[in-house]
């Protein structure tokens, strides 16, 4: 069954889910389903965040809602194969690949490859049930303390989304790619929900890609929590390459313990808004995490990353990189907050945004916060905005390269600042062509899936 | 020179401002084949407004005169085209490009060069002989070519990848502008060296610079004064000896007057 409702106000997405109670708890266990009722009263309070609320002062998220949309409380059949409709221009990786649809894990996802012995990759409702002892352990430990209104929406709706466990010690060398599809009939919402647990000194990395299969209206609330125990390695790395009638909102909640290591990067190569929050607590001694964005933006694209770092404990290293280029009338904004607690002394912790406006309409907002609470610490941020620079275009042009070739030239190094340091090889290679085409104008967001432009 | 020989660079009457204001108020310079021409003159005089304006730079506006290269007018060609056409700028400030290879850089260059004269891209192992072929000329390492686009590079680091890159795309005219600042003498040498070896009866250069100490390494058959705007005297290569004894204020107060 799907509900179809009309929202103008967060009251509505209350209403939805206080008369649908039992569709929300229907096939999830207790511990998932008292979580919802504290997280919906959360949402109820703040409603949908607008310029209102100090985190979301460039990003409204109410006009958003204004749609009539359907909901998907339990997993639907799609009657075409997944893995052969999908054709679109990231692409798959010669990996272990995961199908997610709507938020809920793919019914039909092949067995994917040998996976080192241990390792649990499968749906978080089904690991829910099975695996209940490691997921309620963890569940909602970090959203749960979140006042974001939008992770408080996902608590209190998500009911599937990929669950990815690795024991101590184990090591998976090829990355695990995801695909995250948005496919429907209708107009979409879908709250999906991941938990990652990374294990004493084990190692993995996720390639995680976001899609519309169709050019229907889609908003996807996406919530992760990752636990990176000691000695641990993870690479994060979210690839977006929805249409412009997409919306995508995530949280990415990590936690990482000491020597353990977390690479995240955030790849918006195409979608009509785009809100990232990244919340990392560096929570035992010599943790490092190292986050980066790049984002590209034309028509009246919308891409708003906002971390927030904290460093709790002394001698632990952050380091943020983002990026955007803008064009037409798009907009961006950056916030980055760096916490530094009381007793977390030798902490370095740096930060640094730095953008190119193509055209006199697009607008990039970036507000660094930085709350440092130790003496000895070493923190750094910086931010720029500023257009393509005419000498070194003009350089490039007086070696006999046109100005076309020039300016992607510029364009491309301007990116590969953070290309370089995606910690996937194979692709890093696919971003470096991919970015090229995006920036050729040659990128159609999923070409392949009947897509028009200027949707909404 | 025979009569044969097309003509390689023409400026009659050129005038040129920036934001307004004139800075060449009537430059006349013929250069052929095989020659190499000096422009002297004191700071503010044009020297490098000239160079800009002969290498297309768009922030200058050319309000009278004509300038043809190569038998074509090169005013209506775009910085690019003057450039596959055969023109090559070695900038007084080499521009830092963070991001872009000095591989890709040059194999852009190369290859739209050679697009232009209807010649196939180079492969990539005859492009890397290519580079190995022309680092020699300026004695640049490796190092310097494997990172980005001078950034990072010294000064006179920077005047030697210029010259490497005149080396790499074989100009018919090369415009010096200045390449002699901020070299000691041991990279001057090395530099005119370079620029000496790259000489050819078929192509030309033009050496702007202020100082006569360059024109020790590379010797000009002409020497031409520019000031406020105008080339004021024109000589062999003994005007720069007079240049280096006596100042540029003799010529000054001729023209002033």
């Amino acid at each position: 069954m799907i509900k179809k409702i009309q929202y103008t106000a967060a009251e509505e997405l209350v209403d939805l889910f206080t008369t649908n109670k039992d569709i929300y708890n229907e096939g999830c266990p207790d511990y998932m389903n008292k979580a919802r009722e504290a997280a919906l009263e959360k949402f109820r309070i703040s409603g949908i965040p607008s310029r209102k609320h100090e985190d979301y002062k460039y990003t409204d998220l109410r006009p958003v809602f204004e749609y009539d949309f359907e909901v998907v409380p339990r997993y639907v059949e799609h009657d075409v194969d997944l893995h052969e409709v999908f054709h679109c221009d990231v692409p798959q990786l010669n990996t272990h690949l995961i199908i997610l649809v709507n938020g809920w894990y793919y019914g039909q996802n092949r067995k994917i490859g040998q996976l080192p012995e241990g390792v649990i990759c499968s749906s978080l409702q089904h690991a829910a049930k099975h695996h209940y002892e490691i997921v309620e352990k963890y569940y909602n430990k970090m959203a749960g303390e979140s006042d974001d209104p939008m992770a408080n929406l996902n608590t209190s709706m998500a009911k599937d989304g990929l669950f990815f466990y690795v024991p101590d010690n184990v090591t998976i060398e090829a990355p695990v790619q995801i695909i995250n599809i948005m496919f429907g009939k209708e107009n979409t919402f879908a709250a999906q929900r991941n938990l990652f647990i990374m294990g004493k000194n084990s190692e993995a990395r996720i390639v995680f890609c976001d899609h519309t299969l169709n050019d229907n209206y889609y908003i996807l609330n996406n919530l992760t929590e990752s636990y990176i125990d000691r000695d641990a390695r993870f690479g994060f790395y979210s690839v977006q390459n929805q249409h412009n009638g997409a919306v995508n909102i995530t949280n990415f909640f990590g936690k990482i313990e000491s020597n353990a290591r977390l690479n995240s990067d955030a790849i918006t190569l195409n979608g009509g808004i785009v809100r990232n929050n990244l919340k990392v607590i560096l929570n035992g001694e010599h943790a490092h995490a190292n986050m980066n964005g790049l984002s590209f933006t034309d028509n009246k694209q919308h891409v708003d990353n906002f971390t927030a770092v904290d460093h709790a404990v002394p001698n632990c290293t952050s380091s943020q990189l983002y990026k955007n280029i803008l064009d037409d009338h798009s907009k961006g904004a950056f916030t980055g907050q760096i916490s530094v607690y009381q007793d977390a002394q030798k902490t370095e912790a740096f930060q640094q945004n730095n953008n190119v406006l193509l055209s006199e309409t697009a607008e990039m907002f970036t507000k660094p916060r930085l709350v440092i609470d130790a003496d000895d610490v070493r923190c750094s941020h910086g931010a720029t905005v500023g257009r393509i620079d005419e000498e070194a275009l003009f350089y490039l042009r007086t070696r006999g390269i046109g100005e076309k070739e020039a300016r992607l030239m510029i364009m491309y190094a301007f990116a590969d600042g953070v290309i370089s340091q995606v910690g996937v090889e194979v692709l890093r290679e696919r971003l470096s062509e991919l970015v090229d085409r995006r920036l050729r104008g040659e990128l159609g967001p999923c070409q392949t899936c009947s897509f028009k432009h200027g949707k909404r | 020179m025979t009569n044969e020989q097309e003509d390689m660079l023409t400026v009659k009457n050129l005038h040129a401002t920036i934001d307004g204001k004139e800075i060449l108020k009537g430059i006349n310079l013929e250069v052929k084949p095989g020659e190499i021409h000096a422009i002297m003159g004191p700071n503010g005089s044009g020297k490098s407004t000239l160079a800009n304006v002969l290498a297309g730079h768009e922030n200058f506006e050319v309000t009278d005169g004509e300038v043809s290269f190569l038998n074509e007018n090169l005013l209506d060609q775009a910085a690019e085209e003057r450039a596959r056409n055969g023109l090559f700028l070695s900038f007084q400030y080499p521009i830092e490009i963070p991001g872009v290879s000095m591989v890709n850089f040059m194999k852009t260059a190369v290859n739209e060069q050679r697009k232009h004269r209807g010649l196939e891209p180079l492969k990539a192992s005859q492009f890397l002989k290519l580079m190995e072929d022309k680092k020699k000329v300026v004695e640049i390492s490796s190092q310097l070519t494997n990172r980005s686009v001078n950034e990072g590079f010294s000064g006179g680091e920077k005047k030697r990848n210029e010259i490497f890159q005149m080396a790499m795309l074989e100009p018919k005219l090369a415009i010096l502008d200045e390449t002699d600042s901020g070299l000691d003498i041991d990279a001057l040498r090395v530099v005119a060296n370079g620029v000496n070896k790259l000489k050819s009866p078929e192509n030309a250069t033009i050496v702007v610079t202020h100082y006569q100490r360059l024109l020790e390494y590379i010797v000009p058959d002409y020497v031409h004064v520019l000031h406020n705007g105008r080339i004021v005297k024109s000589a062999g290569k003994e005007l720069a000896y007079q240049l280096e004894e006596k100042g540029y204020d003799w010529l000054k107060n001729d023209s002033d007057q």
